[in-house]
């Protein structure tokens, strides 16, 4: 049970980081932080305790294996991550250029 | 005929256009239309053969527990055919307004992914496969939102692409859940294996879901990314972000996964209600007071999603009539209302609404469109919008509701005083404009007129005979909640 909640620990301290801090570089670093929580969390619940790899190979007696499809499921969801990652860190490129701050208090065009 | 064409095309066609039209400007705009004619006549065909049918399709022949299967319903096919709708009138917008802003092979290969993707979040019958095309059409988003290049573009566009990656962690973390719950992502034998789940586990489920799609259906606790993106970007991509990118990601998924997977509970369908009608009441007063005309669009566009989900939360069939009635309706009229915007920017230089007038002389297209548009999203008689407001209200009260059909009619009341400030210091304002810089093409003002007369023609779908063949068979697949699961293993046979 306590990893299940170390790992929502995480979490929150994803979600802890998008909401406080004010530079960019930090609030990507945190939504990356917080994919990685759930990332963690498929991984686990695909976890069966005394289990082996999921490949069934000659001579090896079948026995009680780990969950394979949380496994293809978070490959998956890091390769979207990393697009998020690099879409948020490209568009803070841009921001840079145009307003010279990575301070998002300082990034303030939009109103209302 | 498969359903997987409607992902297939769009994609083949990004990926040409990224190909060959970087070499020949024209040769993108071809494609991307002919790509997007092409999914229309596919999706009113296909709409028109389902009936009340359904289309089960198994990706590369594994069977349903262990491969992606599509399946294509009344819904989705409907929802097919408002996308493809909207998505060519853009196009025809955009070719005159995208070459205004530096033509490029990249808007119409982005636009063509952000298409495919909202088309394979229509089609397929996967959990896991509905969030990874959620994902694509919002890459495309991003990029869409941000593709004027400005400073405050790329500000919308981070805040939205912060956003959207929280929820989809909220997402990703529901479809955890689901998945150790029930051991299966094919939303048919999760519908089956709900039965047996305990309560406390489903109010997770339900919860990490609607905090996930609320986000990007931007209703009232989480509206708050809306109303910079959809304002910052180009105009034909703004008409598709507010008239069907919030519908198809937010409130399709939304009814889907709480009607059909988890069989509306009860908790979950209040939680709709009051949402909804705080997303009426709230975001069309924050429209209200903006004298930026796309900004009071964006907010205006989170109110009319609260009349859906007022629809939706009511749980009765007239109510769920209203609710798939109002999304076409949005879609046409909230489109409509934003190419009047982009026009109007394209001419005057200025989105601020103190700043125009003598729009009538000037643009008489772009004022009357824009005349029809806001009678029809106010709720004035014979257009689309009153139509579907008062089967929504209608609806409320036979369900005992009467204090949230009283808030939905304050709501369209509020929504009218909105418009008569857009067309009276806008349109009609009082600092006329002498010359304008640039006239808006023949696409423009097609793509203007054709939605200007769908928002009239589309209310001819309240008379029974037509009502009967258009909409019930959605409402139908809604209302059949659970019964979904038995449908699709049954005509997976």
């Amino acid at each position: 049970m306590i990893i299940y909640a170390l790992c929502f620990a995480l979490f929150l301290v994803g979600l802890y980081g998008l909401i406080v801090k004010r530079d960019l570089i930090k609030i990507i670093l945190a939504s990356g932080i917080m994919g990685y929580a759930v990332n963690l969390m498929i991984v686990l619940f695909g976890y069966r305790r005394e289990a082996v790899y999921p490949i069934l190979e000659k001579g090896k007696e079948a026995a009680v294996m780990v969950d394979p499809l949380p496994q293809a499921l978070v490959l998956t969801s890091i390769v979207i991550e990393l697009g998020t990652t690099a879409m948020l860190a490209a568009l803070a490129i841009q921001l840079y250029k145009k307003y010279k701050t990575f301070d998002i208090t300082k990034i303030r065009r939009l109103r209302g | 005929m498969t359903p997987v064409l409607f992902v297939i095309i769009p994609l083949a066609s990004a990926f040409l256009i990224a190909l060959i039209g970087r070499k020949r400007e024209i040769l993108s705009l071809a494609l991307s239309f002919l790509a997007t004619a092409a999914l229309l006549g596919l999706s009113v065909l296909t709409y028109l053969r389902l009936g009340s049918g359904i289309m089960v399709y198994e990706l590369g022949g594994w069977k349903m527990p262990f491969g992606i299967a599509l399946v294509l319903d009344a819904f989705g096919a409907f929802m097919l055919v408002i996308v493809s709708l909207i998505a060519l009138t853009s196009l025809l917008f955009s070719f005159r307004y995208i070459a205004h802003l530096g033509s490029d092979w990249k808007f119409y290969a982005l636009f063509m992914i952000l298409v495919g993707g909202m088309n394979g979040v229509l089609i397929t019958g996967d959990l896991f496969n509905l969030f990874v095309f959620t994902e694509i059409a919002l890459f495309a988003a991003f990029a869409l939102v941000a593709y004027g290049g400005r400073a405050h573009e790329f500000e919308a566009s981070f805040k939205y692409a912060v956003m959207a990656s929280v929820s989809s962690s909220l997402i990703l973390a529901a479809i955890a859940v689901v998945y150790s719950a029930t051991s299966t992502l094919t939303m048919a034998h999760i519908s089956i294996a709900m039965a047996g789940v305990s309560p406390g586990v489903k109010i997770w489920i339900g919860a990490l879901f609607l905090a996930g799609y609320g986000l990007k259906s931007a209703i009232m606790p989480f509206h708050a990314w809306l109303p910079d993106a959809h304002s910052s970007a180009p105009a034909p991509v703004s008409a598709m972000l507010s008239g069907v990118l919030i519908k198809t990601l937010g409130v399709y998924v939304l009814i889907r996964i709480f009607y059909n997977i988890l069989g509306a509970p009860g908790v979950f369908i209040t939680a709709f209600l009051v949402m909804g009608t705080a997303s009426i009441i709230l975001g069309v007063l924050l429209a209200l007071g903006q004298s930026d005309f796309k900004r009071l669009l964006a907010y205006s566009s989170i109110s009319q999603v609260g009349y859906i989900l007022l629809g939706m939360g009511l749980n009765t069939t007239l109510g769920m009539v209203g609710a798939v009635f109002h999304i076409i309706n949005h879609a046409l009229f909230k489109s409509l209302l934003f190419y009047n915007a982009g026009s109007l920017e394209m001419g005057l230089g200025t989105r601020d609404l103190r700043k125009m007038g003598n729009i009538t002389k000037l643009m008489p297209i772009t004022a009357h469109s824009s005349m029809v548009a806001s009678l029809a999203i106010s709720g004035i008689p014979p257009f689309n919008g009153f139509f579907s407001k008062l089967i929504i209200i209608i609806a409320a009260v036979q369900a005992h509701q009467p204090v949230y059909a009283l808030l939905a009619i304050v709501g369209s009341l509020l929504t009218l005083t909105t418009f008569m400030k857009v067309q009276r210091y806008g349109i009609r304002g009082e600092s006329p404009a002498k010359v304008l810089l640039a006239k808006p093409g023949w696409g423009m003002n097609a793509a203007m007129i054709i939605l200007a007369a769908l928002c009239l023609f589309s209310s001819l779908l309240v008379i029974p005979g037509i009502k009967e063949s258009v909409l019930d068979p959605v409402v139908a697949a809604i209302m059949n909640k659970a019964g979904y699961a038995a449908v699709v293993l049954g005509a997976q046979k």
